[in-house]
């Protein structure tokens, strides 16, 4: 188990620097220039490779990408030109908030994907499934922005009972901030059930044929038991890489959802950072980002191992 | 009143093509504590039979007919009370360990868990009483195995210890599937000698199904032939294999390999392919590929009977003579 975590761990390294090798380029090749910013349309072409000499802007892009990358590794992310606040502050502050969001978010898929999921696999050809089913491929289509006006709509405005906008830091009020963060997660979660159900679906009508279903039945057990001990764990495999992959579009979302919500998440600090050309912010973000969910998917690859002994004793 | 008695018993499968009748119209019974031997090459019914007694059909299977088990009518009965029977009356040994036990769950798991769903014993008695059932079945160091996952097993210590979940609640029935078909040969006797040790130990009938005559030689005190889903031949089985009158049965025995024979012999198999399930002949389903059949063969099918013999049932128009004891 010590071996697999190791052999993983090291697979990472590559993929972080390829990771820090994309941000920077991202960054570097967005049209425009901090010193184009900070100086505004006035600007003559002598004040600006003034300004960009003291940032060291007219470095060249390998050598800027080398001591950003050292600065990096030290732990020194930069700081933000605009507010001068360093880079992981301002992550710190609004990491807690798109990650409850992210997990509001993951929480509510899972807990409508699962159980749908596994009614319609026992199910199977019925009208719930095919209604689900159908269901959630037209759910797939449906743009977050569009879903978040639409519940804004319902729960915001005809029933006023969920707040429209807006974040209250949970140590003011915890009701009220779990309440804020249920519309934004409800959003996210109805982009993310119908893949979860649709995986999970076809994975348990394909545990279900199994001999070893058949053994459970023929013992008696209870049907619960069945689904959930006996078929559910087998199957779910799929469903935690696709679970962990979803995390890259829960962050895709975060940012419209943020921004649609007004809720000062990591979504939000990114988009102000692309706006303002706040390369530093922009850049040490998107790593940071990255690495999360680098991080995330090496924490799934680990998952498996515990649902499946077959490869947790390095077989299979 | 016997234990357990299929009657007139019709399996319905929906296929693209159309329905597929896999069993067609099987009588059988079986006595407490008495062993049935049911043979017949793959695609003859024996397995679709099986899950019916075990009322594992696949959903859309069509069932007709009753089975009765203590005089209980399985079938009809509510499901939730036949889950609580299950385990208790009738257990299953299926044929491939591989994929009969889950992969995820320790053996620990599986075995403790039928006894804790239908016995009510606490966790700690089950446990007990699992390690003492996979000594029973012969497993070494069962403490051990039992926080073990099927694939560190070996294929025999697998079927070994899906014998012991099985009978793990006592059941009165043992159907055992083809046991020792995805087995090495080394273990296949071993295997058999086991399910046939428990089964005289604890005075539980059982079911044997397999493709191989030699299997049930010599292991059951019944036999049934089974062809294209219907039971072609059904005597004890001694008179069986001493007096076989379905042609089907004796072309079965012929294609068995001899010990004896010389090196180089060809095996004498049977000629062309079982019939097709969707548009089975008019007349007795073996006549197309039986060297004894003539034109009343193809009229109709033969009822199974006993024309001479009580115990001695054949289907079979021409049937082979009774050989004069020797």
């Amino acid at each position: 188990m010590l071996k697999l975590i190791g052999r993983r761990l090291l697979y990472l390294l590559p993929v972080l620097l390829a990771v820090s090798v994309l941000t920077f380029l991202v960054a570097a090749l967005l049209p425009g220039d901090m010193a184009e910013v900070l100086l505004g349309d006035q600007a003559t072409p002598e004040t600006l490779a003034a300004l960009r000499h003291d940032m060291g802007l007219d470095q060249p892009l390998l050598v800027r990408y080398f001591i950003w990358l050292s600065h990096v590794l030290q732990g020194d992310f930069g700081r933000s030109f605009r507010t001068g606040q360093t880079v992981l502050s301002a992550v710190a502050e609004r990491l807690p908030i798109s990650l409850e969001l992210m997990l509001g978010a993951q929480l509510i898929g899972l807990s409508i994907g699962i159980p749908v999921a596994i009614i319609c696999a026992v199910r199977q050809g019925s009208w719930f499934d095919r209604t689900m089913t159908g269901g959630a491929f037209g759910m797939l289509s449906v743009p977050s922005f569009l879903s978040a006006i639409l519940l804004i709509w319902l729960f915001a405005v005809q029933f006023q009972i969920l707040p429209a906008t807006g974040y209250t830091p949970f140590s003011e009020d915890p009701w009220g901030n779990l309440r804020g963060f249920v519309l934004p997660a409800l959003t996210l979660a109805l982009g993310e059930w119908p893949v979860i159900t649709r995986v999970l679906r076809s994975d348990m009508i394909a545990t279900l044929q199994e001999d070893f279903i058949a053994m459970a039945r023929a013992k008696g057990l209870k049907q619960s038991r069945i689904l959930l001990v006996h078929a559910l764990k087998p199957s779910s495999l799929t469903l935690v890489t696709v679970t962990g992959i979803n995390i890259g579009r829960l962050i895709g979302g975060a940012v419209i959802v943020e921004t649609i919500f007004a809720m000062p998440g990591i979504g939000r600090l990114l988009v102000t950072a692309i706006y303002s050309r706040d390369l530093m912010m922009l850049q040490g973000v998107v790593l940071l980002v990255a690495s999360g969910f680098v991080m995330l998917n090496f924490i799934v690859d680990l998952l498996y191992a515990t649902l499946d002994p077959r490869i947790r004793h390095g077989r299979g | 009143m016997s234990m357990l008695e299929v009657e007139n018993t019709i399996v319905d499968l929906p296929t693209p093509r159309g329905m597929l009748r896999a069993v067609d119209g099987v009588d059988l019974t079986l006595e407490a504590g008495k062993t049935l031997g049911v043979v017949g090459e793959s695609g003859s019914g024996k397995t679709m039979l099986s899950r019916a007694i075990l009322q594992l059909l696949p959903r859309r299977a069509k069932l007709s007919g009753a089975i009765r088990f203590d005089g209980q009518d399985m079938t009809r009965i509510p499901a939730e009370t036949l889950r609580k029977l299950r385990a208790k009356s009738v257990a299953v040994v299926f044929q491939d360990p591989m994929t009969s036990l889950n992969p995820v769950l320790t053996i620990g798991t599986q075995l403790t868990e039928t006894m804790r769903e239908h016995l009510g014993v606490s966790q700690s008695e089950a446990i007990s009483r699992g390690i003492a059932l996979l000594a029973e079945v012969g497993i070494p160091s069962p403490e051990q195995r039992m926080g073990n996952y099927p694939h560190q097993l070996s294929g025999g210590m697998r079927q070994r210890v899906a014998i012991a979940i099985a009978l793990s609640c006592a059941p009165k029935l043992l159907i055992a599937d083809e046991p020792t078909t995805a087995l090495d040969v080394t273990v296949q006797a071993q295997i058999l000698d086991l399910l046939a040790r428990e089964q005289r130990s604890r005075h539980m009938a059982m079911m044997l199904i397999t493709h191989d005559l030699g299997v049930v030689a010599g292991r059951t005190d019944e036999v049934a032939v089974m062809y294209a889903g219907r039971v072609v031949e059904r005597a004890p089985t001694r008179e069986l294999f001493h007096h076989m009158r379905m042609p089907y049965t004796a072309a079965l025995m012929a294609a068995l390999p001899k010990l004896d024979a010389p090196p180089h012999t060809r095996l004498p198999a049977i000629g062309g392919r079982p019939p097709d399930p969707i548009n089975p002949p008019p007349g007795c389903s073996f006549a197309p590929r039986c060297s004894y059949a003539d034109a009343v063969c193809d009229k109709a099918k033969p009822p199974l009977s006993a024309p001479d013999r009580m115990a001695h049932q054949f289907a079979c128009i021409r049937p082979l003579p009774v050989k004069v004891a020797a």
